[in-house]
């Protein structure tokens, strides 16, 4: 064997070994070691993004900024916090009236969490409205999912532990909702109270968990970004970007545009946080909780309400349970259920309509959560819950089966040029 | 290396693969037990499992309440017609058929837990179109021997296992 024929047998390695950073200094000796500068360089300031994206594509932002206030706060709170059923009821009234601007870090904290699901169904309503969920951007949606999952979980946990009337009562029929597991239920809830009730077993762990799924959220949100930055953001138009003439770079474009996006959503927390603190709450939770008696009439956040109509109206208990879980996996299959190659409802009139009805039924599904479960209100709330799983299961597939798209654009800057001369309608009050 | 002598062609690779993957998989489960395990209810609450109860002061047609194991539980003195009700009632009209004889002792004192099946908010008493229970969660009603009769829960209201010691106690658990 000659030397030549040696060197074609060994491959050479492979190694992560990095260099040729653009920077020089402390900056380029970091970055030739661990490319964190290039890589946010790269990710966040020359960053390509379409150049037609509208306010609504700030609310991925404001959900950071809301989560990083959120844990900034339940930090804060913590320190002052015992999960303890004795002393739970106390120590946040104890933060309230004592602790130096406790009544402030908590009430930030409790009014966040509403501004986080107030965000994130606008970001939702976003996606759908423009066909975010299609090709290629599936796993985004479906890490979305996830990450609603969660914060649907860290929300509930929060609930419970103040130890108030609706922290227990809430606990108490969240956590019934295994019991409607087959054969295993009533040992899995058993399990999960670590006690034959929810009690002080039950509160100490909500605590744990509530801070373990928070900073879960974190994590997956990290995996929401990523996949971003691979595909690319999605815009009005749903047409993707061919060349420079269709995109802006990141910073100062989009940073700019997000920052005066998060600065108004912030100012309206603020408001709402000082003048109305307790609007978007309900009073009971304020008498400590009493494992004797259900208030009469018991709801959950604002935010569940068309989540938990939809468990009500339904007069089955392991039906109930299965439907509620499932009208929000659904989501998950929308993609494939609504296999129209056209993305925006721009040049969708009628996969359009049916959105907005969508999202005339959701609010529908809110009144009726929070009315009693009896009359009128269950029929209307059954016709509503038919139309929400319809509007996945027969509509998704049957409009984009039939219906005839509008003419569309070559490109995102001829969309615009489209929309100076008032050939196409965009939804206005998120745009510019 | 050495020819492989045995008839299956097994080498002394594979038996370490095997007993490594045996001692893993043993060891996992060794470990995950307890973490699962820690969660259910500890030895001090199972402790607590009875309670006795004075019913002396309790007359025809009221109900006490009392916390057994965090839940509360409903010891009703029922009227004579309280049990009429219950017992005339046909089994074809229950959604969970039981015999009103087989969930009370004595007729005279109902006892069940006071856990609506359905997600477990407290019914109230003497509301509801069945004169028993009302659960004002999502509306169950319960009749005079505490069988669901309308609504979402599934099943009667759970009677625990108690017995009578003397004239007037009740130990429950
Ligand atoms: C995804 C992020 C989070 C959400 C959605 C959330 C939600 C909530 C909610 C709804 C409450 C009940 C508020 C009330 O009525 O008092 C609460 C309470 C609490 N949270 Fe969070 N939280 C989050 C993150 C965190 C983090 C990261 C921590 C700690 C590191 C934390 C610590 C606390 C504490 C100690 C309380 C109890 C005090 C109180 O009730 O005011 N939270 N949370
Ligand atoms: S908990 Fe009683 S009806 Fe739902």
């Amino acid at each position: 064997m000659s030397a030549d024929n040696l060197e074609q047998k060994y491959k050479p390695v492979h190694t992560n070994k990095t260099g040729g950073s653009p920077f020089t200094g402390i900056t380029g000796w970091i970055d030739n070691r661990l490319p964190v500068i290039r890589m946010f360089k790269h990710e966040y300031l020359d960053f390509q993004v379409p150049k037609s994206l509208s306010y609504f594509w700030s609310f991925g932002g404001i959900l950071t900024i809301c989560l990083i206030l959120l844990i900034i706060t339940g930090l804060s709170l913590g320190m002052h916090y015992k999960p303890d059923t004795k002393y739970a009821f106390d120590s946040v009234e104890k933060i309230m009236r004592d602790v130096n601007f406790g009544w402030l870090i908590r009430y930030a904290h409790v009014n966040l969490t509403s501004f986080f699901f107030i965000a994130v169904y606008l970001h939702i309503f976003r996606s759908l409205y423009y066909g975010s969920y299609k090709e290629p951007r599936q796993l985004m949606w479906l890490i979305g999912i996830v990450i609603f999952f969660l914060m649907m979980a860290t929300a509930f946990l929060g609930y419970t532990l103040p130890w108030g009337q609706m922290s227990f009562w809430g606990a108490t029929v969240i956590t019934n909702l295994f019991s409607a597991i087959p054969f295993f239920g009533e040992s899995v809830v058993t399990w999960l109270w670590g006690d034959y009730s929810v009690g002080d077993a039950a509160l100490n762990r909500f605590y744990v968990l509530h801070w373990l799924i928070a900073f879960l959220i974190v994590g997956v949100v990290v995996f929401h970004v990523i996949a971003l930055h691979i595909v690319g953001s999605n815009n009005p138009s749903g047409i993707e970007p061919k060349d420079t003439r269709d995109t802006v770079s990141f910073s100062p474009f989009t940073t700019s545009k997000d920052l005066v996006g998060m600065l108004v959503f912030l100012l309206i927390f603020v408001a709402v946080m000082m003048y109305a603190p307790n609007y978007l709450g309900h009073p009971d939770n304020y008498i400590p909780a009493n494992p004797l008696v259900t208030p009469p009439h018991i709801v959950p956040e604002w935010y569940f309400l068309p989540f938990y109509a939809i468990l009500r109206v339904i007069p089955d208990k392991l039906m109930g349970v299965i439907a509620m879980v499932g009208s929000i996996a659904v989501l998950g299959l929308l993609p494939w259920l609504d296999f129209s190659r056209v993305r925006s409802c721009v040049f969708r009139p009628i996969w359009k309509q049916c959105v907005f009805l969508f999202v005339l039924n959701f609010f529908v599904l809110m009144y009726i959560g929070a009315a009693p479960a009896d009359g009128i209100y269950v029929v209307i709330g059954r016709i509503a819950t038919a139309f929400y799983f319809a509007f996945f299961f027969i509509l998704a597939p049957l409009v984009a089966a039939t219906e005839k798209p509008l003419p569309m654009p070559e490109s995102i800057h001829e969309f615009e040029n489209w929309k100076k001369q008032g050939k196409i309608k965009t939804i206005n009050i998120f745009s510019k | 290396m050495n020819e492989n002598k045995n008839k299956d062609k097994s080498t002394r690779r594979d038996f370490l693969t095997t007993v490594t993957a045996t001692v893993g998989a043993v060891g996992v489960g060794a470990a995950v037990f307890p973490i699962i395990n820690h969660m259910n209810p500890d030895s001090s609450v199972k402790a607590l499992a009875s309670i006795e109860v004075d019913i002396s002061g309790v007359n025809e047609g009221q109900e006490i309440t009392v916390l057994w194991r965090g839940k509360p539980v409903f010891i009703k003195r029922r009227t004579k017609e309280d049990i009429l009700k219950a017992k005339e009632t046909k089994m074809a009209d229950l959604k969970d058929p039981q015999e009103d004889k087989a969930r009370v002792i004595k007729e005279e004192w109902l006892v069940v837990i006071g856990v609506c099946t359905h997600l477990g908010c407290v019914p109230a008493g003497g509301q509801g179109d069945y004169s028993g229970w009302f659960c004002p969660c999502h509306g169950s009603h319960y009749d005079t021997s505490g069988r669901i009769r309308k609504g979402p829960a599934p099943t009667n209201l759970e009677v625990p296992k108690y017995e009578f010691v003397g004239s007037d106690k009740i130990k429950i658990g």
